[in-house]
């Protein structure tokens, strides 16, 4: 087997017993949470005693947590996510109705902050002079909280990619910028542009592949960032996405959401990591 | 020391100072509700006017500074003690141990901190008094916080574990428990405090975050995450709910300037 197809398969074990582990960790902090018992259905007076009796044990069915876990996952696999206790409709029709809001403002914020990043970092190196201003704007917006800084690009009617872009502009500048100014003082850059190759050509040709491994890294690290900035900007701007949900979620002791989006979130953060793992690994091994 | 260190030593000496003095000035209270002066603007009496129900928003922008400095300080030593166990066991003994510390540390740091946060404040009571809730939000930003510095002290103690002061240490019969605790820990001193610097910032964010999503201190006790939660409606709020913006961003920037470079808040 090649060297990257081994390293794969390693990431894939890793991350089958962290969503296994994970999983369980989650399911079990929520189970033991004050108010799990808790279900406001059992406060309409409407309801008999059977009713009452059945949301019972329809909750009871979810207090032991292995096996509840077991048949989560096996449920899952089958495509049925369970029912979120709280909002009465079913997990998976929650995410897919709600996918598309966060997936738009995470790929737009990436997308953004990858380019003011990059586009100020390689000015930065060409120009030492920008550097020093666009260092100041990285380390202002980076002590502000995201979700003041959200608030502030809202009061001024910013739009929501841009108040992404911006929470992740800063969270990529400074490895962007220390990346390409290490790689242009690499003595075959520097020799490249002595002999008059254009700065385009050194970019693309000479540069980038120095920096692919980390490139990669930064860029599954993206999405997890991401994902940490949609929760504030999502429920302050009131989006119906994943953020906003994982945030009722946790407000309302929803076991079976909190547990679905956990799982998710761990396989998509680690996939993001395994496939710039992978890619990189790959190419080393062409090379 | 460098001019800006030291201008950002000042301004935090200036701020710890003004928040803890804050809090021996008679009348001065952040929980005290002037009926009258409901939502009035800046004046003599209220340089930062009160907020809705007419509390003094300069003595609860004092008091959640103090809280937030001194408990974030505190998370950053109680995330440092877990990440020298953690990490230094880790990196010293190796084996199937470091294996799953390194994977653990993996994890906290691929997965969101704030929905980590979000499932795991969860865990606490809907009605839980307001101190219990800000100790509470400040140990889980410890307990979820060591891993960025668990893997710079494995790093560490992962360099130190073949020099030469261990191997004498070794040779003259010490035992493995007292050469991490006596020769190696002690020669790590320099890595701990960049990465305590490097952790107050990332907590007192982190905490702004989760005040801000309602899941901090209970009222009215104040934090500086609890006071961002007057700027959830952008659209009614005063221009002087700014205040406790500006603070945090001031105090994390000092802070960013006298830690050395390194660490991101996520």
């Amino acid at each position: 087997m090649p060297r990257w197809g081994m390293r794969l398969a390693r990431q894939l074990g890793a991350l089958a017993v962290t969503v296994i582990l994970g999983g369980i960790l989650t399911a079990e902090m929520v189970r033991h949470s004050p108010g799990f018992d808790a279900d406001e259905r059992l406060t309409d007076a409407r309801l008999n005693a059977e009713s009452r009796a059945a949301i019972q044990a329809e909750r009871e069915v979810n207090s032991a947590i292995v096996p509840f876990y077991i048949r989560h996952i096996a449920g899952m696999l089958r495509g049925d996510w369970g029912v979120s206790q709280s909002l009465r409709t079913p997990v998976r029709e929650l995410i897919r109705m709600r996918m598309p809001v966060t997936a738009e403002i995470m790929l737009a914020g990436v997308a953004g902050g990858w380019l003011l990043a990059f586009v100020l970092a390689l000015s930065t190196v060409h120009y030492p002079p920008w550097g020093r201003a666009a260092g100041i704007l990285s380390i202002a917006l980076l002590s502000v909280p995201v979700a003041a800084l959200a608030v502030l690009i809202f009061a001024a009617r910013g739009p929501v990619p841009g108040i992404m872009a911006l929470i992740l502009f800063p969270r990529l500048f400074d490895h962007l910028r220390n990346l390409l100014a290490e790689a242009y003082a690499q003595p075959h850059v520097v020799t490249a542009r002595a002999m008059g190759v254009g700065p385009v050509p050194v970019l693309i040709r000479h540069v980038l592949p120095i920096c692919r491994a980390q490139l990669l890294a930064l860029a599954g690290v993206s999405v997890s960032m991401a994902f940490g900035a949609a929760i504030p900007v999502e429920t302050l701007c009131d989006l119906p996405g994943i953020g906003q949900l994982a945030w009722k979620a946790a407000m309302a002791r929803d076991l079976p959401v909190i547990v679905t989006l956990t799982l998710l979130i761990t396989v998509l953060t680690q996939a993001a990591n395994a496939v710039s793992d992978w890619a990189d690994t790959r190419r080393e091994g062409q090379a | 020391m460098t001019l800006r260190r030291a201008f950002a030593i000042t301004v935090l000496t200036l701020v710890v100072l003004a928040s803890v003095g804050a809090g021996f000035v008679p009348g001065f209270s952040y929980a005290e509700q002037h009926r009258e002066f409901i939502s009035s603007g800046p004046s003599a009496h209220f340089p930062l006017g009160t907020d809705d129900l007419g509390r003094d928003r300069l003595a609860r922008l004092l008091s959640a500074t103090r809280v937030s400095l001194l408990l974030a300080a505190a998370a950053g030593v109680a995330a440092l003690i877990l990440a020298v166990v953690a990490g230094g066991t880790a990196g010293y003994w190796g084996g199937w141990w470091d294996v799953l510390v390194t994977r653990a540390i993996d994890l906290l740091l691929s997965l969101p901190w704030l929905f980590l946060l979000l499932a795991a404040r969860a865990l606490l009571p809907l009605n839980v008094a307001p101190l219990t809730a800000l100790v509470v939000t400040y140990a889980l930003l410890a307990a979820l916080g060591w891993a960025a510095p668990a893997r710079v002290v494995r790093a560490g103690v992962r360099s130190f574990r073949e020099s030469e002061f261990v191997l004498r240490a070794r040779a003259e019969g010490a035992t493995e428990f007292r050469i991490l605790l006596r020769h190696v820990v002690p020669n790590l001193r320099p890595i701990l405090l960049a990465q305590f610097w490097t952790s107050i910032p990332v907590f007192v964010l982190t905490e702004a975050n989760l005040g801000f999503l309602g899941l901090s201190a209970g009222e009215p006790f104040p934090t500086w995450g609890s006071l961002l939660r007057e700027l959830q409606n952008p659209l009614l709020v005063r221009p002087e709910a700014f205040a406790t913006v500006g603070a945090i961003a001031l105090s994390v920037l000092c802070f960013k300037l006298i830690s050395p470079k390194g660490g991101l808040p996520v």
